[in-house]
């Protein structure tokens, strides 16, 4: 999901992919994800060897259990919580105080891994290990690209060029 | 019509026209009346910034906003390369620029006034800064100055308004905080209409190109443009055509243009507008297609770059036109210019596309046999 | 009353980024540098959902929906 809202930005167009799919299919994840999520505090609290209350899932390091992982791991929610809100109300916000919550996505996805590292309560299987591997490493790739493979916006360096002829110090 | 004139009283080369002259010239500042607004509405006074814009109607809109939040910006940034009339307003005139500027803070109900002066006009700057040394402290902390970028776009409203507001001068599709902006020239009328109840019937014009005495005039609206030329010292050799309005102006046959009278009522049922004022005459022996592919670069390198269809439109049309001038005439260039003025056209975020393809379109009529057998010019460059 | 709805884009915030014209085709295409054209004229009812879709769909916000009024002219 990550990827998709990075392929979004990049204005990735593929044969028969529209853009719209790509930000339909971001939007529809980022739900289900939640939805999962939601799923995956719940079994564990209602758990009975891990003795969680509910408090726990919401207030960040309150739990005795695992205390430093869990704790990441309802830091991540909440961040996710607001980025799929404030997404929901976006014509209401504006576009600038949206784009600045929703960066925090770049907080909120390697705080939900490291929690997923650290708390695992399954052995280490090989199959967790490649599939966590898998997909950090896509997450980092795409992110790399989106780094360093410049403006993808055509305007951006003659709008910049252009401002920066404002400056007063500037002799035409 | 009255008897005063903008420019009437010191000879204009000797410096600015100090308070007592000013008011010696026209009597003190009137306290402007409640109807001062209704007296701007049935003057007709349009707009001398370029879109001829009804002045009483303007500051009858701005007067029913928020009380006391507006700000008048006084525009004499004049961007327009060719144009000397606002900032020989402002070196000359000053306390008629000054005094429009009051008389509209007070319609208004406006806090502060910003003379929004081209960054590189010092003599401007300097006069309205002694203009101001002279008059009193209540005025003096009403007035702001902010130099305003050389750049085309930096003298748009909207960019004067974002300049002031954010220190940017950017054109801007936000709705304007309430800030009223009016040309100096439209304020130095306002100032003498104030006066006398009606307007001079008189306007400023920028002659340039191939006359004997380029430069400023003011002239009655009710004369013609073969007449302004004729007060400019006369065409010195023979004329092509003429360019009404500047950069985004039209360029028009030399005989249809010299009957056509410059009352900008009767200039707009024709089609046209004096715009910034700038007349400019082009001689035969320029070339008129190069000459359109120049001021064609001009604009397009003057977009902002803020919205797609002027920054890559108007491109394509100035690297058209300029195929055509260099490489010489073919019919695929002329196609894409047609197409493309018709794309672009009314889909900026400001006026600077739209009154670029004006001009161009003006380019394409007025000299349709040049474009269609254009030789190459590869060693001819245009100023 | 009129309850004529026009599509408005916002040049300035308009980006390029072309999902209006997939989402709606009949009545914005592409110029060739990526920039949305916006057919003349009110929407008709049978658009209006799509319409919907593309203004919120607008990754900038750049598209609006504006009711139509005198004197008002939705630039295209």
């Amino acid at each position: 999901m990550v990827i998709l809202g990075l392929l979004s930005t990049m204005r990735v167009e593929g044969a028969g992919w529209p853009r719209f799919l790509v930000t339909g299919l971001h939007r529809n994840l980022a739900l289900m994800t939640l939805v999962f999520l939601t799923l995956h505090i719940v079994t564990a609290v209602v758990d009975p060897f891990t003795h969680l209350g509910w408090a726990a899932a919401v207030i960040p390091f309150s739990s005795y259990y695992r205390t430093l992982w869990l704790g990441l791991g309802v830091i991540a929610f909440e961040l996710l919580v607001a980025i799929v809100v404030t997404s929901l109300v976006r014509g209401l916000l504006g576009q600038r105080t949206w784009r600045a919550i929703h960066w925090l996505t770049y907080a909120a996805w390697p705080i939900g891994v490291i929690h997923g590292v650290g708390t695992g309560t399954d052995v280490w299987s090989l199959w967790l290990i490649v599939l966590t591997v898998l997909c950090v490493s896509a997450v980092v790739i795409t992110a790399a690209f989106r780094l360093f493979a410049g403006p993808f916006d055509p305007l951006s360096p003659a709008r910049s060029a252009f401002r920066g002829s404002l400056d007063r110090d500037e002799a035409p | 019509m009255s008897a005063l004139r903008l420019l009437a009283g010191r000879d204009l080369r000797s410096g600015s026209e100090s308070l007592a002259e000013h008011v010696g010239r026209l009597g003190p500042l009137p306290h402007p009346g409640s109807d001062l607004i209704e007296t701007l509405v049935s003057s007709g006074l349009s707009g001398r910034g370029g879109a001829d814009f009804p002045v009483g109607l303007k500051w009858r809109a701005a007067a029913s906003g928020p009380r006391g939040s507006a700000v008048v910006v006084a525009n004499g940034a004049e961007g327009e390369p060719h144009s000397r009339k606002d900032r020989l307003l402002m070196t000359c005139r000053p306390h008629l620029v000054l005094d429009g500027a009051f008389l509209a803070a007070r319609a208004i109900r406006a806090k502060e006034v910003i003379l929004y002066i081209g960054e590189h006009h010092q003599s401007s700057r300097v006069a309205m800064e002694r203009a101001l040394a002279e008059r009193t402290g209540y005025e003096r902390g009403q007035v702001r100055l902010f130099a305003a970028p050389a750049r085309y776009v930096a003298g748009d409203s909207s960019a004067a308004v974002h300049a002031v507001a954010s220190g940017v001068a950017l054109p801007t599709t936000r709705k304007a905080a309430s800030a009223m902006v009016q040309n100096v020239e439209t304020l130095a009328h306002v100032a003498l209409i104030a006066r006398s109840g009606v307007p001079s019937g008189t306007l400023l014009a920028t002659v340039a190109g191939a006359v004997a005495h380029p430069g400023v005039i003011e002239i009655e609206s009710n004369r013609t443009l073969g007449e302004a030329l004729s007060i400019a010292g006369g065409v010195t050799e023979p004329a092509r055509a003429i360019l009404l309005g500047g950069y985004f102006g039209s360029w028009l046959e030399l005989q249809r243009a010299l009957d056509l009278r410059l009352d900008p009522l009767e200039l707009k049922a024709a089609g046209l507008s004096l715009g910034c004022g700038v007349i400019g005459v082009l001689p035969q022996s320029r070339c008129a297609v190069c000459e359109t592919a120049g001021i064609m670069r001009y604009l397009a390198g003057e977009s902002s770059a803020q919205c797609g269809p002027c920054y890559f439109g108007l491109r394509a049309l100035a690297d058209s036109c300029s195929r055509i001038a260099y490489e010489g005439a073919n019919p695929l260039d002329i196609g894409r210019l047609q197409r493309w003025a018709k794309d672009v056209a009314g889909r900026g975020g400001c006026r600077h596309p739209d009154g670029a393809v004006r001009f161009l379109r003006s380019a394409l009529e007025t000299f349709a046999p040049e474009f269609a057998h254009h030789p190459a010019h590869s060693a001819r460059r245009t100023a | 009353m009129s309850r004529e709805h026009h599509l408005v884009v916002d040049r300035i915030k308009c980006d390029g980024r072309g999902l209006c014209a997939e989402i709606l085709p009949e009545r914005i295409h592409l110029d060739e540098w990526g920039y949305p054209i916006v057919a003349a004229g009110p929407i008709p009812d049978h658009l209006m959902a799509l319409a919907q879709r593309a203004v919120e769909d607008c990754p900038v916000l750049a598209l609006a929906l504006a009711r139509a009024e005198n004197g008002k002219r939705p630039r295209r």
